[in-house]
């Protein structure tokens, strides 16, 4: 068994630790996985991606052209991977900053106002949580306790005082229901 | 040991330390720099020599200084800042003195771009500087193995005094995956008696390049051969997938070896017997072993991210006897497993040839897609 998830958006929305996150949870459930960015000019300012394949045995390629999953945090990124998403896929989409629907319906697609939600909570940066949790919530990849759990463990020392808003953010992504409405 | 998640660059740079690292020298370059920058907070705290040199030329002469003291040494680069270095890796070569060169490839020619590639096959494996002289290659295709290369890579250098490359891409260099890093060795203690010491009180002893004297010069590449051909049949390495009742194998080295990795395994799904052969050292080649795979199979298909740069040793090995197929991507494209999987039901589904060269094919074929 193995699955893939594209995160991507502008640089400075945590496309990049997001994807870590993920392969951290995998890696301490015991799973293989590989984290690898684009890495170039692009990521000053502009748009960054990030693949995590998370996998039972021995991954093969790291670069993913069908992934099972795609986190679209801004616009461009839509543009870029909607239709790459994997048929049956899943497709998680910023609609605070978003202004189009997806096309496609052969994938399943989570609108979430993820912006809002994290203004919510009091804590804007933590879109990039929201849409991970959007993510779990909807697709069988790793339990939001791992992801929990990796938060705890690896977010950096100097961010540990936002790791309860971080927590809240993911559970706010994972519980949401499409179009209801934002509560503070 | 735990497993950290930890990028190719930082890994390797923390296992070459734990190997007992004592002296490193380097100038940044992307997609390397981790490594270096790594090395520059933890070398000091250690105690060990870490030196920004002013360029890749000046890194590489003091690696050749360090190198003759008998110490464990190391420099890293990419592609371009590789190319720089030619000049004194022959002459470190020439000298006899063990070092270890990680180079991170990327899309070239010329200064090129950042993203991965294989072009440097040629100038690390064929060649590069002047001269008779061979360069043991390691090429692992993830951090794991990259981490366990390292130490090795300081173990083959010392033990034939020799240069010893551990050639990543620049995707290795920047994937963070699951590692287990060993832990921190003693410094080397046995300091070998060629060894530049100072020689207060002792035996006058000369490290050199030069010898004016074309017998001697000859003795010595007599010795520089033999000891190839000892490395050629001792240190070959390779791992096999799928090879065991494979009709068909797929040849391709780190990243283009995993990439085709999940190719042979979507081949198989479909039903194609087919397997991967990826060579771990690039040189030594492992010869043997596709010898013998020439006589079992019907056909080969070479995977890599440059123009077909090991496809020519593996024709040389293959010598005509079975079809040879190639398929790359070059300048910084990472090909995709779907392209590969393609390649490999062309290849199995035929007509096959053993005319012509593989690599006019490919490029008719490529100038199609991409032209």
């Amino acid at each position: 068994m193995q699955q893939e998830v594209i995160i991507a958006g502008f640089g400075g929305q945590g496309v990049l630790f997001a994807g870590q996150l993920l392969a951290y949870a995998g890696m301490d459930e015991g799973k293989e996985v590989t984290w690898i960015p684009s890495y170039g000019p692009e990521m000053r300012g502009g748009t960054a991606n990030c693949t995590v394949v998370i996998s039972d045995e021995e991954i093969g390629s790291p670069f993913v052209k069908n992934p099972a999953a795609v986190i679209a945090m801004n616009l461009p990124s839509l543009d870029k991977y909607e239709h790459l998403v994997r048929e049956g896929g899943t497709l998680v989409v910023n609609l605070s900053i978003v202004d189009r629907q997806v096309t496609r319906d052969d994938i399943q697609v989570v609108n979430i106002p993820a912006n809002e939600i994290a203004e919510a909570i009091g804590s804007k940066r933590a879109v990039n949580m929201v849409m991970i949790g959007a993510l779990l919530g909807n697709m069988d990849l790793l339990s939001l306790e791992a992801l929990e759990a990796a938060l705890e463990e690896h977010l950096p020392e100097r961010h540990q005082k936002f790791l309860d808003a971080n927590k809240e953010a993911l559970r706010r992504g994972a519980a949401y229901q499409p179009g209801e409405p934002v509560k503070a | 040991m735990a497993k950290e998640l930890i990028k190719g660059n930082t890994a390797v740079a923390e296992a070459a330390l734990r190997a007992g690292l004592e002296a490193y020298f380097g100038y940044p370059i992307t997609p390397q720099s981790e490594l270096l920058e790594h090395l520059s907070g933890r070398m000091p705290e250690l105690g060990r020599p870490f030196v920004q040199a002013e360029s890749e030329l000046g890194a590489i002469n003091m690696v050749y200084g360090a190198a003759c003291t008998g110490k464990r040494v190391m420099t890293s680069s990419s592609s371009p800042g590789v190319s720089l270095m030619m000049e004194g890796l022959s002459y470190i070569a020439g000298t006899e003195v063990p070092m270890v060169l990680v180079d991170v490839v990327r899309g070239g020619p010329g200064l090129g771009n950042i993203a991965p590639a294989q072009g440097d096959y040629n100038q690390i494996v064929h060649g590069g500087g002047h001269g008779d002289y061979r360069i043991i290659v390691l090429a692992p295709s993830s951090v794991q193995e990259a981490v366990d290369l390292t130490a090795l890579a300081f173990d083959l250098a010392d033990k034939y005094r020799a240069i010893t490359c551990i050639m990543l891409d620049g995707s290795i260099g920047q994937m963070m995956e699951p590692a287990e890093i060993p832990p921190m060795q003693p410094l080397k203690t046995d300091i070998p008696d060629w060894a530049v010491r100072g020689a207060r009180d002792g035996e006058k002893r000369l490290l050199t390049s030069i010898n004016l004297d074309p017998p001697a010069q000859e003795a010595m590449n007599l010795r520089l051969m033999t000891r190839w051909q000892a490395i050629e049949r001792n240190e070959v390495r390779y791992k096999g997938y799928y090879l065991d009742d494979a009709d068909f194998v797929v040849v391709g080295f780190g990243t283009a070896g995993r990439i085709s990795l999940s190719a042979v395994r979507a081949a198989r799904e479909k039903g194609l017997k087919v397997g991967l052969l990826r060579p771990i050292t690039v040189a030594p080649f492992p010869n043997t072993v596709l010898d013998e795979l020439t006589e079992k199979v019907e056909g080969f298909l070479v995977v890599e991210m440059n123009a077909g740069q090991m496809l020519e040793d593996v024709r040389l090995m293959v010598r005509g006897r079975k079809p040879v197929e190639f398929f790359g991507r070059m300048g910084g494209v990472v090909p995709f497993p779907d392209e590969v999987l393609t390649e490999i039901e062309r290849l199995v589904k035929g007509p096959r040839t053993t005319d012509g060269h593989p690599r006019d094919r490919w490029l008719a074929r490529l100038a199609e897609t991409i032209g």
